[in-house]
C-alpha cells in the first residue's frame, strides 16, 4: 500500500496551514515528520487520517482517490501525546476494543490481543486498569490499541513527549522494532532531531506548513536541501556565518580565509551563507586545514563527557559541542576551529550550493 | 474550506425540521396573523396593519410592565451573580463536603417552577407560614399580599433562592479548571486575596460567567410561573411583569390582537439582547486568541 | 540569598509511617551553598517534587528541619520564605501587560513607583523583553511566558532561592537552547541560589554545578556532572546519566582483573575481594572497536548523526558502544575493548573504590 499526496494544500479562513505538498509514503516504511511546534505536523497528520479535507489536491491510497472518504472508512490508527485509554476498562479490554467494534469473533480477538500485548511487553498487566500503570505502560497500551486492528496507516503524534527522558529513550528503541513487526506505514511526528535520527526511516522536514525536504533520514541530515532544513534538523541549531568566494579562496567575515576544495571550487564567485554543526567545532586545531575563529564565550554547559560552548561571533550566536570538560570564562575570548570539510554553503535564496565535503564521503 | 461530500445527509435533518415547523414556526405564524388583524373569533379577520403595534408601543400599561421587568432583572442579576461567585469561591474543593455542597446547591434547581411559587406563597403567609409568622412575631409589619415592597422583596428572595445555585455551579466549574500552580505563584508574589480574584480567578471564570449572566437574564426577563403563583401580579399591578401582563391581556381580557403584537415585540427584544450577548462573547474570544 | 540546610529531613504522606517504604523522602542531610546552581534529577515518583515542595513551603516535612541561612523556616509559610518559583507550565497573569506582570510582586510589597519602574526596566532588559512591555501577556508564546515567570521571580532583590519545576517542558527544542543560556548568564550575573527539578539529564547536567540524583526517595549521589559521568556511585546513576546509559556486566573480580563469563578484562586499579552481586560498569563512550578486543554479536548499528550507536551482545549481556560519525564496522563480527581506567566496580549496586572492601552487606 502507498499513501500519496498529490498537490495537497489546506487553508483555513484564508490562512495557509499546509502549502502545496507532494509526498509518497511507501508500504512498510517509517516516516518522521520533523519540525517545531506549529510547523504543520499535526495538520498534515489530520489530512492523512481524513479528519480534515484538503483545500486543493488529492490523497491516493494505492493509486485510489480517497480524498472524500471518512476517517472511519480508512484503515487508520492514531496515537496522541496524551495517553488516551478507556479508564474504566482493563488493559485487555482496551486493546480489544477496536476489534470488538469491528465485530470480530471472540477467539480471534483473544489471539490478536495477546499477540500485540506480547509485542509491547504488556502481558503481565493485561488485567489491570490503565491508571494503575506507569506513563510508559499507559502509552504502550495506547500503541497496542492502535496496532491491534492491523491498520495500514499508523499515525503517532509526538507519542513520547509526555514521558520521562529515560522512558522515552527506551521506547524510542522499541518503536522501530514494533514497526518492523507490523509492516504498516508509520508516520511519527516529533520536534526533536535526535528522535528522528534514532527512528531512522525517512524524514520530512517541516517549516511553517511546508515540507522543505523528504528523504532517507541520514541523507536529509547530511545533505539538507536548504538552510531551513538544516536549521530544523540540528540540535543544537546549526551555526551560520556569511562568507565570500573569490576564485580559489573563501573569506569568512573580514579576515578568515580558507582554500576552496571539492565541489566548492566550481561555484560561481559571490556571497554565500556558511553553516556547520555544533559537534564539528573544536577548541584546538584538529586538522591542518581547520580555520580559526575568535569568539566571545557566553556560557559553557557540561554534560559529563562533553561541553556545550555558547559563543558569539560577530552578529551570530554559535554553539559548539566539544569533547571533554572545559570551563571557559564567560565574557572572555576564545579561539575555535572548524574544518572546511564540515562546512555547508547555502546560496542567497537559502538553497544548498555545496554540501560539506565530509557528508558526501559519509 | 471543507467541502460537503455527501448531500444525502440533509435528508436526515428533515424529521427535525418538520417537528420544529409544527412546534415553533406554525404557532409563531398564527401569532403574526393575529398581530396584524382584528378578530372576534369565528375565523373572521379584519386587516389592522400596524395598529396594534402603535397601540402597544404607546401604551402606558406596557411601559410600566417593561420598567418593572427591567428593574426586576437588574436587581436579581446584581444579587445573584456576585452571590453565586462568592458561594463558588467558598465551596470546599474535594472530598465528602465538596460533593455534599454540590448536591445541596443543585436541590433548588430541581424543583418545578410552580412548586417554588407555592412553597414561598405558603412560607410567606402571616397566618401559617414560617417566614411570615416569624416576622410578624418579631414585630415586623410584613404582608406580601398587601404591601408592594414586601411583595417585591419576597419575589426577589425567592428568585435568589431558586437560581443563585446555577450561577454558583457554573462559577465553581470555572474555578476548578485553574491549575494549583497559579495559586502557588500568587502566594509567592504575595498577592492579596483580592488580586488573586481579580487577576487569576475572574479572568478564568469570565467565559462561564457570561453564560450565567445570559441565562439568568433571559430567564428572569421571561419570568411567569413563580410570581403568578405567589402574587398573581399584585398587589395592584406592582408585580405584573411583561409575561404576566401579556397573559392577562390575552386570556383574561381576550385582547388577542394587542397581545399578539406585544408578544412579537417581546420576542424581538429577547432576540436582540441574545444577539448582543453572543457578539460580545465571540469578540471576547477573538481578543483572547490574539 | 542564602545557604539552604536540610537537616535530618524525611517525609511521608501517611500519618503513621511504619517502614522505610512508607516514606516518599528518606532521611537526608544536605547543605546547599549560597549562590549554587543545583539540579534535582530523577524519574517520576522519585521524591524530587516532594523535596522541592518542602523547600518552597508547600509541604511540611514529617521529620527534620529546613534552614535558609541560619533561619529555621520549617514552619514558615511560602510567603515568608522569600523564594521565587518557575513552574512546568507558564504561569502568567493573562489580563495584565508584561510590565504589570513584572511589577506585580513589587507592588504587592508596597515598593515605591520609581523603584518599581527602574527595577522592571532592568529585568526586562535582562530577559530581552524591553520592546514588548506594554503587550498583554496572554497572546505571547510559551517561551516568552516562561521568561516572564522567570523575570517575575528575579524582580525582587532579596529572594533566597529560585526554584524551577521542569520549566522547559513546553518549550520547543531550539528555544530550549536560548532559554538555558539565558538562565546560565542570569545565574552568573546575579548569583541567586537556584534549584532546578527535572527528569531530563541533559537539562540537569548542563544547568547545574551540582546535580542531586534521586531514586526511590533517596539521594543516591550528589556531584558535579563530571563526577556523575565518570564515577557513578550507584548503578542507577550509571543507567540514568548518559544516553544510552552505562553498560553493566556481571563479573568476578580478582585484583586488577575482572572475569566476565570466561573473558578477562583488565581494570584500572586493584580491588579487594567483593561480596554480594558484583558488576563492572563501562560507559558506551569508553567502549572502542578494536582488533584485539572481546568478540561481540552485533544486533544493530544506529546512525544518530554526530555518532553511531552499536547495539551488541557480549557473552549474552547487552552492550552499547558509541562510535565516531562515519566509522564502518566489519560485517563479519566485531571485537571491542574497554578503557581500563574508565571501568567502575559495583557490589550490590554501590560503587566499590579501588583497594576497598565495603558495602557488600
Amino acid at each position: 500500500m502507498t499513501l500519496e499526496f498529490a498537490g495537497v494544500s489546506r487553508s483555513v479562513g484564508g490562512k495557509v496551514h499546509i502549502h502545496t505538498t507532494d509526498l509518497t509514503l511507501e508500504n512498510g516504511t517509517m516516516n518522521v515528520l520533523l519540525g517545531p511546534t506549529l510547523s504543520g505536523k499535526t495538520s498534515l497528520m489530520r489530512l492523512m487520517a481524513g479528519l480534515d479535507q484538503p483545500t486543493t489536491g488529492r490523497i491516493l491510497w494505492n493509486g485510489k482517490d480517497v480524498t472524500g472518504v471518512r476517517v472511519q472508512d480508512r484503515r487508520v490508527a492514531m496515537v496522541y501525546q496524551q495517553f488516551i485509554n478507556y479508564p474504566g476498562m482493563s488493559v485487555f479490554d482496551n486493546i480489544a476494543s477496536p476489534l470488538r467494534l469491528m465485530g470480530k469473533p471472540k477467539g480471534e480477538i483473544d489471539r490478536a490481543v495477546r499477540e500485540t500485548a506480547e509485542m509491547l511487553r504488556l502481558t503481565p498487566m493485561l488485567s489491570r486498569k490503565p491508571l494503575e500503570l506507569s506513563g510508559g505502560q499507559q502509552q504502550r497500551c495506547a500503541l497496542a490499541r492502535a496496532l491491534v486492528k492491523g491498520a495500514g496507516l499508523v499515525l503517532l503524534d509526538e507519542p513520547l513527549a509526555n514521558l520521562d527522558y529515560k522512558l522515552r529513550e527506551e521506547l524510542r528503541v522499541e518503536i522501530p522494532r514494533i514497526f518492523e513487526a507490523s509492516g504498516a506505514i508509520f508516520v511519527y511526528a516529533t520536534t526533536e532531531p535526535e528522535e528522528a535520527l534514532l527512528l531512522g526511516g525517512n524524514t520530512a522536514a517541516l517549516w511553517e506548513g511546508r515540507v522543505t525536504q523528504f528523504g532517507p533520514t541520514p541523507q536529509v541530515y547530511r545533505l539538507p536541501a536548504d538552510a531551513t532544513t538544516a536549521r530544523v534538523f540540528s540540535d543544537p541549531p546549526m551555526n551560520f556565518l556569511p562568507c565570500r568566494k573569490e576564485s580559489h579562496r573563501l573569506t569568512f567575515g573580514d579576515s578568515v580565509h580558507a582554500p576552496t576544495g571539492g565541489t566548492i571550487g566550481d561555484l560561481p564567485d559571490g556571497t554565500y551563507l556558511a553553516g556547520f554543526r555544533a559537534n564539528h567545532v573544536t577548541l584546538n586545531r584538529h586538522s591542518g586545514d581547520a580555520v580559526e575563529f575568535r569568539c566571545t564565550v557566553v556560557a559553557t554547559e557540561i554534560t559529563g563527557s562533553e561541553t556545550f560552548v555558547h559563543l558569539v561571533h560577530g552578529a551570530d550566536r554559535w554553539v559548539g559541542l566539544v569533547h571533554g570538560v572545559h570551563q571557559l570564562v564567560a565574557g572572555g575570548q576564545t579561539s575555535v576551529w572548524v574544518d572546511p570539510a564540515h562546512v555547508y554553503l547555502f546560496d542567497s535564496a537559502g538553497r544548498l550550493a555545496a554540501p560539506a565535503p565530509y557528508a558526501k564521503a559519509a | 474550506m471543507d467541502k460537503t461530500q455527501n448531500n444525502k445527509a440533509w435528508f436526515l435533518v428533515l424529521p427535525v425540521l418538520l417537528l420544529v415547523a409544527f412546534s415553533a414556526v406554525l404557532p409563531l405564524m398564527t401569532v403574526v396573523n393575529y398581530a396584524f388583524n382584528d378578530t372576534f373569533g369565528q375565523n373572521e379577520f379584519f386587516w389592522e396593519g400596524l395598529g396594534w403595534f402603535e397601540e402597544m408601543v404607546t401604551s402606558d400599561r406596557l411601559h410600566d410592565a417593561l420598567g418593572r421587568q427591567i428593574l426586576f432583572s437588574g436587581i436579581i442579576l446584581l444579587i445573584e451573580v456576585p452571590l453565586g461567585i462568592f458561594i463558588a469561591l467558598n465551596m470546599p474543593g474535594k472530598g465528602f463536603w465538596g460533593s455534599f455542597c454540590l448536591v445541596l446547591m443543585a436541590l433548588p434547581l430541581l424543583i418545578p417552577f410552580n412548586v417554588v411559587g407555592t412553597i414561598w406563597q405558603i412560607f410567606g403567609r402571616v397566618d401559617i407560614g414560617l417566614l411570615g409568622h416569624g416576622l410578624a412575631a418579631l414585630g415586623i409589619d410584613y404582608n406580601y399580599t398587601n404591601d408592594p415592597i414586601d411583595a417585591w422583596v419576597t419575589l426577589i428572595v425567592m428568585d435568589v433562592w431558586h437560581w443563585t445555585s446555577l450561577v454558583a455551579l457554573l462559577a465553581y466549574a470555572g474555578l476548578q479548571s485553574i491549575p494549583q500552580a497559579y495559586y502557588q505563584a500568587a502566594r509567592i508574589d504575595q498577592a492579596t486575596r483580592w488580586s488573586v480574584f481579580r487577576y487569576i480567578e475572574l479572568p478564568k471564570m469570565k467565559g462561564v460567567l457570561l453564560i450565567a449572566v445570559l441565562l439568568r437574564f433571559m430567564d428572569s426577563f421571561m419570568i411567569y410561573t413563580e410570581p403568578f403563583v405567589l402574587t398573581g401580579g399584585g398587589p395592584g399591578n406592582s408585580t405584573t411583569f411583561l409575561s404576566i401582563d401579556l397573559a392577562k391581556m390575552a386570556t383574561g381580557q381576550f385582547d388577542l390582537g394587542p397581545a399578539a403584537a406585544f408578544s412579537l415585540m417581546y420576542f424581538c427584544v429577547i432576540l436582540l439582547i441574545s444577539w448582543v450577548f453572543y457578539t460580545a462573547m465571540t469578540n471576547l474570544d477573538r481578543e483572547e486568541n490574539r | 540569598m542564602s545557604r539552604i540546610t536540610l537537616s535530618n529531613l524525611a517525609h511521608s504522606y501517611l500519618a503513621n509511617p511504619k517502614g522505610d517504604d512508607d516514606f516518599a523522602l528518606k532521611e537526608m542531610d544536605h547543605v546547599w551553598d549560597d549562590g549554587g546552581a543545583y539540579a534535582l534529577l530523577g524519574a517520576s515518583g522519585c521524591g524530587k517534587t516532594t523535596l522541592l515542595n518542602i523547600i518552597s513551603g508547600l509541604v511540611r516535612p514529617s521529620q527534620g528541619r529546613v534552614l535558609f541561612g541560619d533561619r529555621d523556616v520549617t514552619d514558615a509559610a511560602t510567603t515568608e520564605r522569600n523564594i521565587a518559583q518557575v513552574f512546568q507550565f507558564p504561569v502568567v497573569y493573562d489580563t495584565m501587560t508584561v510590565r504589570d506582570n513584572l511589577a506585580f510582586p513589587l507592588r504587592n510589597r508596597g515598593m515605591d513607583a520609581a523603584y518599581i519602574a527602574k527595577r522592571v526596566a532592568q529585568i526586562a532588559q535582562m530577559i530581552g523583553m524591553e520592546d514588548i512591555l506594554s503587550k498583554k501577556a496572554r497572546g505571547l508564546t510559551a517561551d516568552a511566558k516562561q521568561k516572564i515567570s522567570l523575570g517575575r521571580g528575579m524582580v525582587r532583590e532579596d529572594v533566597n532561592a529560585i526554584l524551577f519545576d521542569e520549566p522547559l517542558t513546553v518549550i520547543d527544542p531550539h528555544m530550549k537552547w536560548e532559554l538555558r543560556t539565558q538562565l546560565k548568564s542570569l545565574h552568573r550575573e546575579f548569583g541567586h541560589t537556584m534549584i532546578y527539578v527535572t527528569h531530563d539529564q541533559t537539562e540537569a547536567l548542563t544547568f547545574a554545578d551540582k546535580v542531586v540524583v534521586m531514586h526511590e526517595g533517596r539521594v543516591v549521589q550528589m556531584g558535579t556532572p563530571e563526577e556523575l559521568f565518570e564515577t557513578p556511585e550507584h548503578t542507577f546513576v550509571g543507567y540514568f546519566i548518559g544516553s544510552p546509559g552505562m553498560n553493566l556486566f556481571e563479573a568476578e573480580i580478582s585484583g586488577s582483573e575482572a572475569r566476565l563469563q570466561g573473558v578477562k578484562v583488565a581494570l584500572g586499579a586493584a580491588y579487594g575481594p567483593t561480596t554480594g552481586r558484583t558488576q563492572i560498569g563501562i560507559r558506551p563512550e569508553y567502549v572502542t572497536v578494536s582488533d584485539e578486543g572481546m568478540p561481540v554479536t552485533i544486533k544493530r548499528v544506529e546512525d544518530v548523526g554526530r555518532h553511531r550507536i552499536l547495539r551488541a551482545e557480549l557473552g549474552g549481556q547487552p552492550l552499547n558502544a558509541m562510535l565516531p560519525e562515519g566509522m564502518t564496522i566489519p560485517a563479519d563480527g566485531a571485537r571491542v575493548a574497554f578503557a581500563p581506567a574508565k571501568i567502575n566496580v559495583y557490589a550490590n549496586d554501590w560503587r566499590v573504590a579501588p583497594g576497598d572492601v565495603r558495602k557488600g552487606a
